[in-house]
């Protein structure tokens, strides 16, 4: 059922990035060591290593930054194949230049071979780590969070939809529209990325179904003029936050309280802050800490390093501020999970 | 045989649409089950102003609400001297609902069924008024953690002392005398339940006292009472009481005080 869609990794994303560069200087530094004759040379020969090395994997990573989207628009195989060809043409072409000042090189031939095995172990590598962190991995975490949106929260619900139907029936069948959207959209095919237009609009259906319930308890701010709607995030990454918002900040006060949702992007990052009033002496049955660390695992499988979450008691509130890459949906039209579903 | 008189009914709940749905479906129930809402209120503190003051059979107790539970809300309400009958619901809370079945209190679910309902107030009203003891237990069981006021029944009247207004606790002979910083009040419960309830907020100083963790300002060297060598109080903040701490209590307190 989970089928897995081979991909190169994402060249521009700083973990790759890094895991790059470790996994290519390890290699040189076992190379050192194989050649060295002692310890005591080991340097040396690490440094003999680099002087071919270390150009040729920051012209690749230069080359990948820039090709980056080129290459994801290519099957596979010829995305493997391009870089595989292309790395050994750069090594052998500094070895060469190498060669003609200094006798001891290793000869292009063996160079060239060298920086294929290496380019073919890390394909390898990214290939596998895909297999096994996504889209499978990030589904599971998915369903887990799905099957999680409080059952206090729709058995009230109902309730108030009930005491609405003799008096305002409009009222009431709007209601039970947005409860079969929220529920729609909540349980849809886990897409791999959503947009961030249809994260919010979740989470709007949500706080409009609360405020049914709450009515002037519930305030909510929202600053959002400058959220880009065709951002890409993973889905259900704002609903359980605003849940949890809600269950903890509003519900254990007897007094009106407000959730501030504000998302802005800056330049290539999107950040997103939640507050809402903080009830120190409310009980906590752990959802909270559930629903967190699962969007914090969920980040991480999609954005890698390049993902943060924090939580933070600011004075009378409770923060959550989260940053993570501004990605664009891409060009071709996102395909309507509501119709699928 | 004349008819019964109406069933008299609180409706405690924090949701507004939630207590006209309650007075929806008991209106629907007026032909078979005469009944009559005589009050309700948003809030547990709210509840224990106005309920005493009417004439109530049964109150309708929402479990989870903001300040005060409902089950807190009740165990306040088995301090009057004719308290009502309390008919809990819930939308779900499955350790409440496990602690009710257990000691037996009734309880309904929401959205809440008309004959559900009409079984729930006639066995109330058969059944009678709310008792400590198994609320008490539901309570500890629910995990809803320690209550956040003691009540003390005056005249009929039920008079909330909020826990974190409490300076410190103390037995006399029938009685636990409850200190806050502005006055005294009598409370009709035991010093060691009280321990065991909120210990995380108190320290036992003396065989017969406990005091606010966070009340503590210092010590003081004072001489016993019978004169034999020097022991340690309690200084306190806010008043000027002095609280004798026994020799076994002295280490833990002082540890306290160190921490």
């Amino acid at each position: 059922m989970n089928h897995v869609r081979d991909a190169l990794p994402d060249f521009r994303n700083l973990g790759v990035v890094a895991r790059i560069l470790v996994i290519v200087n390890l290699a040189a530094l076992l190379a050192a060591a194989v050649k060295a004759p002692g310890l005591g040379q080991l340097a040396d020969a690490f440094v003999d290593i680099a002087l071919v090395v270390e150009p040729v994997l920051i012209a690749s990573l230069c080359l990948l930054w820039a090709a980056n989207r080129w290459l994801a628009g290519r099957p596979y195989w010829v995305g493997v194949a391009v870089i595989a060809v292309g790395v050994m043409w750069l090594t052998a072409g500094a070895e060469w230049l190498r060669a003609s000042v200094d006798s001891e090189a290793l000869g292009v031939l063996r160079a060239g071979s060298f920086a294929l095995l290496l380019t073919a172990f890390l394909a390898g590598y990214f290939h596998l780590r895909n297999r096994a962190l996504s889209p499978a991995l990030a589904e599971a975490r998915l369903q887990a969070l799905q099957a999680r949106i409080r059952p206090h929260f729709l058995f009230n619900t109902l309730n108030a939809v009930l005491s609405l139907i003799r008096k305002d029936p409009k009222r009431a069948e709007h209601a039970l529209e947005d409860l079969a959207d929220l529920y729609r959209m909540v349980m849809a095919d886990a897409a791999d990325l959503t947009t961030l237009g249809r994260e919010i609009e979740l989470a709007r259906q949500y706080l409009n179904l609360e405020q049914l319930r709450l009515g002037p308890r519930l305030a909510v701010e929202w600053k959002i003029e400058d959220a880009p709607a065709d951002a890409l995030v993973p889905p259900l990454l704002l609903q359980p936050l605003v849940e949890n918002a809600v269950y903890h900040g509003i519900e254990p006060g007897a007094a009106p309280g407000t959730i501030e949702i504000a998302i802005r992007r800056e330049r290539d990052r999107l950040h997103v802050k939640l507050t809402n009033p903080y009830h120190p002496d409310h009980q906590h049955r752990q959802g909270n800490r559930i629903a967190l660390a699962n969007i914090r695992e969920r980040l991480q499988l999609h954005f890698d390093v390049e993902a943060e979450l924090a939580t933070e008691v600011s004075g009378p509130n409770f923060e959550i501020r989260m940053a993570m890459p501004y990605r664009r949906a891409a060009s071709r039209p996102a395909p309507d999970s509501r119709a699928a579903a | 045989m004349t008819a019964p008189p109406p069933l008299r009914i609180f409706l405690v709940d924090d949701e507004r649409p939630a207590r006209d749905r309650m007075r929806e479906v008991l209106g629907d129930l007026a032909g078979e089950l005469p009944n009559v809402v005589v009050g309700e209120a948003a809030t547990g503190p709210e509840g224990l102003t106005l309920l005493p003051q009417l004439p109530v059979d049964v109150a309708l107790v929402d479990i989870h609400m903001p300040e005060m539970n409902g089950m807190e809300f009740a165990r306040h309400l088995a301090a009057l001297e004719r308290p009502p009958a309390v008919v809990f619901v819930t939308a779900h809370d499955q350790y409440a609902i496990e602690a009710f079945e257990l000691n037996a209190l009734d309880y309904l679910l929401k959205p809440v069924r008309g004959p559900r309902l009409a079984a729930a107030l006639t066995r109330a009203r058969a059944g009678g008024a709310v008792r400590r003891e198994p609320l008490e237990r539901a309570a500890a069981a629910a995990g809803h953690g320690p209550r956040r006021y003691l009540s003390v029944s005056e005249r009929g009247r039920i008079h909330l002392v909020p826990v974190a207004d409490i300076v410190y606790l103390k037995a006399e002979l029938k009685y636990v005398t409850v200190r806050t910083a502005e006055r005294e009040h009598l409370l009709e419960e035991s010093l060691a339940s009280l321990e065991q309830e909120f210990g995380a907020r108190f320290v036992r100083v003396h065989r017969s006292c406990l005091v606010a963790r966070g009340r503590v300002r210092g010590f003081e060297r004072v001489v016993d009472e019978d004169g034999e060598g020097a022991g340690w109080a309690v200084l306190l903040d806010g008043i000027a009481d002095r609280l004798p701490v026994s020799r076994r209590q002295w280490p833990i307190v002082k540890a306290l005080a160190n921490g």
